[in-house]
């Protein structure tokens, strides 16, 4: 028997679905906003300033929808405590989708008013503070239902929740004429609640990353030792301390730096973890080679290393001081949301194909998923040295802004190209990985197993 | 059928602990938080925001500029900063209007009139007084920190 919409057996699905659907479309605008900046008249009906914030908020979008996806799909179908409330799950689902509707049509039409990154009118935050809302509860409410000792994804998901409603309210304090009236508070601010609103959708997507680890070793003490929740709350101490190197040149009290450069060196500790456990990472990538999900993981550790490296260098204020307001952060943010978290959702995506879909269907989407993962990797790694490059070229540039604009021109080449490359890689993943999981969503369709149905 | 992991699973570690880790985080990061938007940014005898500055913030909202440009190295790469844009040597106001009235091959024309120029004009003042991006004569400590030029960039 089919189940309805509203049940929790296809909600996860549902949010992975339009998950994948708004990657595929940010792709497509972040390639045109690629263009522009080579030939700004190029599709002169999408301006750059409607093309980048439809860009940055599908993106942010895919990776809010992909985590919440898992999230549902691990708490109905993947081992977890029953879902409390489908049908608040549902309605979260609902005020989801309408909200990023009603935004994307907001940007088409050129009706901004709010900040970076939140740029539609902030009437529009209400829906998606609201579902928020109703998923923390229904999160909290299921899995305090419990027995035993919470494995540290439960800890993760639970702070990447609270943390985005509080950082989602910082973000609008804009709005109360005691921040909007001094530019420094403002920015300052403003930052703040950025820095952690990534620190908090890391949260989800990282503990994603602990569960389907622990999924695919069979190992459950991955998620409960002491060593997890350690790295677990140097993460939460970075998110909560470690933002202002996004925001060094603003001129705030010095303490707010030195501080932020002293949390943010802690990561050094992460970083000689990876190292010291890497002979360990590539044992376990070769016992894991054939799962599509273990490839996405080994991509995504490999992405970690490099942006923590770089994260790194640019929190030492004196790099920063040449790093600051260029490429260099876009090859940072970029190398996250890309290499680290798209790479640690696909993971979570295939993963569930993995476990719910037909042998018959995984060998259909085989071929196209692994030479797309390549070309991905790959354009991504072009991608993010041509950011680099141009950042140091503009960082350390003294001229006017059009010389600067022509001295840049080339790694922009670059840049493009690649950034056209990756689009056409994750393209080749997202195709059969939105047919299965439709196919999963719509279990009359032929993709679906029969253990899928069940 | 799944198993609940729930059910079956053991761990290692005492839950109560963490949650005391986890309550001591959040009280620090309360005060830290207000510290932050008190005295972390501070700016006694900065500009005021009067209704000129205020719709001119306004329009730039609006029309999403912080899309193609920053402050203080903050925005879109598109186009340039315009923290200082108004007191930099060779540019001023009257720059700054010829830009927001016409565009550019990059900067679309917003069609903004007479009144709305101004009030964007007033708005880039008011960021302007706010301090200075890209520090004017940063000196780097050995360290790894950096002592910004404290007369413009509002160290204490």
């Amino acid at each position: 028997m089919t189940p309805p919409a509203t049940t929790t057996d296809d909600i996860g699905l549902r949010f992975m679905l339009l998950g994948l659907l708004a990657l595929a479309a940010s792709l497509a605008f972040g390639a045109l906003g690629a263009v522009k900046f080579l030939d700004p008249d190029f599709l002169e009906a999408l301006p750059f300033h409607k093309v980048r914030p439809l860009h940055v908020s599908l993106a942010v979008s895919w990776i809010f929808l992909a985590a919440i996806g898992g999230i549902y799909h691990h708490l109905h179908k993947g081992g977890g405590p029953a879902l409390f409330s489908p049908r608040a799950a549902a309605w979260h689902f609902r005020l989801f989708a309408v909200t990023g509707i009603a935004i994307l049509g907001a940007y088409l039409a050129g009706r901004f008013g709010g900040r970076e990154y939140w740029e539609f009118p902030p009437v529009l935050s209400l829906p998606i503070f609201a579902s928020w809302i109703l998923f923390g509860w229904n999160y909290f409410r299921s899995v305090l239902r419990r027995r035993g000792a919470w494995p540290v994804y439960y800890w993760m998901w639970g702070t990447g929740i609270v943390f985005f409603l509080i950082t989602f309210s910082e973000a609008h304090l804009w709005l109360i004429p005691f921040f909007r009236e001094n530019m420094v508070r403002e920015v300052t601010v403003q930052w703040k609640a950025y820095g952690a609103l990534v620190g908090s959708w890391n949260m989800l997507v990282y503990g994603t990353a602990i569960l389907v680890m622990e999924k695919i070793s069979g190992d459950e003490t991955l998620a409960a030792s002491k060593l997890a929740f350690s790295l677990f709350f140097l993460g939460l101490f970075n998110l909560m301390f470690g933002w202002a190197h996004h925001a060094y040149p603003v001129p705030a009290a010095p303490w707010i730096r030195h501080f932020a450069y002293v949390v943010s060196m802690t990561e050094l500790l992460v970083l000689g973890k990876i190292i010291w456990d890497w002979r360990g990472t590539v044992a376990t990538w070769r016992r894991f080679r054939h799962r599509d999900a273990c490839r996405f993981l080994f991509a995504a550790d490999l992405w970690v290393f490099l942006n923590l490296l770089l994260a790194i260098v640019i929190s030492i204020p004196a790099a920063n001081l040449f790093t600051h307001g260029t490429h260099v952060t876009v090859a940072h943010a970029m190398g996250t949301t890309i290499g680290i978290n798209t790479m640690i959702l696909l993971a979570s995506v295939f993963y569930v194909i993995e476990t719910r879909a037909s042998e018959a269907a995984a060998r259909r989407y085989r071929t196209a998923v692994r030479a797309g993962f390549w070309l991905t990797n790959g354009a991504l790694l072009a991608f993010f040295l041509a950011l680099i490059g141009a950042g140091l070229v503009r960082g350390t540039f003294a001229g006017s802004f059009a010389e600067m604009t022509a001295a840049v021109a080339p790694w922009l080449v670059v840049f493009t190209v690649a950034g056209v490359g990756l689009m056409a890689g994750l393209w080749m993943i997202l195709l059969p990985a939105t047919r299965t999981i439709w196919g999963l969503v719509a279990p009359r369709r032929r993709a679906i197993a029969p253990s899928a149905a069940e | 059928m799944q198993r609940d992991a729930g059910q079956t699973m053991k761990h290692t570690a005492a839950p109560a602990a963490r949650r005391w880790i986890m309550a001591g985080f959040c009280a620090a990061f309360a005060v830290y938080s207000v510290n932050v938007y008190t005295v972390g940014t501070e700016m006694p005898g900065g500009p005021a925001l009067t209704p000129a500055v205020q719709h001119g913030l306004a329009l730039f909202q609006q029309s999403n500029c912080i899309a193609c440009h920053q402050f203080y190295g903050l925005g879109g790469y598109m186009g340039p900063d315009l923290t200082n844009v108004v007191s930099a040597p060779d540019k001023g106001p009257d720059y700054a209007r010829a830009f927001i009235e016409n565009g550019t091959a990059r900067m679309p024309n917003f069609g903004f009139g007479e009144a709305q120029v101004n009030d964007l004009v007033r708005f880039l003042e008011f960021v302007d007084a706010s301090g200075a991006y890209p520090p004017k004569s940063p000196e780097i400590n050995w360290n790894g920190t950096v002592a910004y030029d404290a007369a413009r960039h509002n160290d204490r």
